[in-house]
């Protein structure tokens, strides 16, 4: 239990998607102009990476890596599947995305109509398959380690944009330079926000 | 978005131009302007904001940088001229899978190669050369242009695009780089003697190692284009 609960503040915190790793990068800087489109892209990142993450675990495990095919017959102990991974990567997400997308519709409607064209979007979002790509380095050993660290990677993502967009929101009553205007000082703010999060750095888990 | 649609529009005009005058030379003045709009007025990163992604995480040091902006080049023009041959095949419900099926082809063979060829680089890059797939840049390239435009312009495109892209790229690395380790492409550049150790009064600015200075880089960038050329000025 323990060693969830330090994934799960390691990946909100200390390895923020955004701020330490610019996963995420576009839509964040498009979307973040209010605070309540923030909430809703931010609400369907947490919930698409921790879908995708689990499944992407999954496939990687029994299906691409090194002898992960062993469980079918042991002729294939050492067949290695591992550089199709970001086509199965991306196929999976744009599916579950897909899927997401319709069961979200059928059983929550609410949700759906405030969530809008962000989920369809999600799929080519940075961040998503940013997330399997790290879970697939970093060798989580189980699948709960896998899907916490899926859901911490966008409770990250979430914080990071819910707080930008509300700084822009007040921005916009400051007299910033010309050049500066919009683009440029959403850059700069967020640079000094990561170096803000780069407090958490020292932190053992 | 709108800038999307917009150029698609401009894009299917294009197209019916280039019909009617088949005989527009190679490097008519709108071709050439496809590849010099990318480094001012159309850049990728500091005026489309797309492809930021997977671009600052690798600009601590010039060379990764260079081979970021060398597979982003090849993915994208290749990207770009096998959509552009497609276009009139993709049906236009599933554009987007396809879009990523020939995208993420490409890049995994950049992947395979890179591993075999300068396995040093690819582990420094690790993830981010899969995430060149989810690159916005070459997505919104491939939306806007390649699927509404010919072979060559696309080809053109594509080019002037990724080519937009790595300057950006490299100009944040040469930076932090120059101003974080001293050196550029692993060579020394500061003279040793300036170093505090050596009794000079010069000392390393480790602070552009971090991953926050990238965005500060890009930033000031932003505002020396933008102050030279007002009219990308936004509106408060």
């Amino acid at each position: 239990m323990q060693e969830l609960i330090n994934i799960f503040v390691k990946a909100v915190f200390v390895e923020n998607m955004i701020f330490a790793y610019f996963l995420g990068m576009c839509s964040y800087l498009a979307v973040s102009k209010k605070v309540s489109t923030g909430v809703g892209l931010g609400l369907a990142v947490i919930f698409v990476l921790g879908i995708t993450v689990p499944a992407n675990y999954l496939l990687d495990n029994y299906v691409l890596s090194e002898g992960a095919l062993a469980w079918l017959s042991p002729e294939f102990a050492d067949v290695d599947l591992s550089f199709l991974s970001f086509i199965l990567f991306i196929a999976i997400i744009a599916s579950m995305v897909q899927l997401v997308e319709m069961t979200v519709e059928k059983f929550a409607p609410a949700l759906y109509n405030s969530l809008g064209i962000f989920l369809p979007l999600i799929a080519v979002n940075c961040a998503i398959l940013g997330g399997s790509l790290f879970m697939q380095e970093r060798n989580y050993a189980n699948i709960a380690e896998a899907s916490v660290f899926g859901l911490g990677s966008g409770v990250g993502w979430f914080l990071a944009i819910v707080a930008i967009a509300a700084i822009r929101e007040k921005i916009q009553y400051s007299n910033v330079p010309g050049p500066l205007r919009g683009l440029g000082i959403t850059f700069i703010v967020t640079g000094l926000m990561g170096i803000a999060f780069m407090s958490f750095m020292g932190i053992k888990l | 978005m709108a800038e999307a649609t917009e150029s698609i529009e401009e894009g299917v005009k294009d197209e019916a131009e280039v019909i009617e005058a088949p005989k527009e030379p190679l490097f008519s003045k709108k071709n050439r302007k496809l590849i010099t709009d990318p480094f001012n007025d159309d850049n990728p990163i500091t005026v489309q904001v797309l492809g930021i992604c997977s671009a600052l995480a690798i600009t601590v040091k010039l060379y990764p940088a260079l081979v970021m902006a060398i597979s982003v080049v090849f993915v994208m023009v290749s990207a770009n001229v096998i959509v552009s041959l497609m276009r009139n095949l993709i049906p236009n419900r599933i554009r987007i899978i396809v879009q990523l099926v020939v995208i993420a082809s490409l890049v995994v063979l950049v992947d395979q190669v890179l591993k075999a060829y300068a396995f040093d680089v690819s582990k420094e890059l690790s993830v981010f050369v899969g995430l060149i797939i989810t690159n916005c840049i070459i997505m919104g390239r491939l939306e806007a242009f390649a699927l509404g435009n010919g072979v060559w312009k696309s080809f053109l495109d594509g080019l002037g695009n990724a080519f937009g892209y790595g300057a950006i790229l490299i100009a944040v690395a040469f930076f932090r780089e120059l101003l974080g380790s001293g050196t550029l492409f692993g060579y020394q550049v500061i003279p040793d003697a300036w170093y505090a150790a050596n009794g000079g009064y010069y000392v390393n600015n480790g602070f552009m190692l971090l991953p926050p200075m990238a965005l500060i880089v890009v930033g000031i960038i932003i505002w020396v284009q933008r102050a030279r050329n007002t009219k990308l000025i936004e509106e408060a």
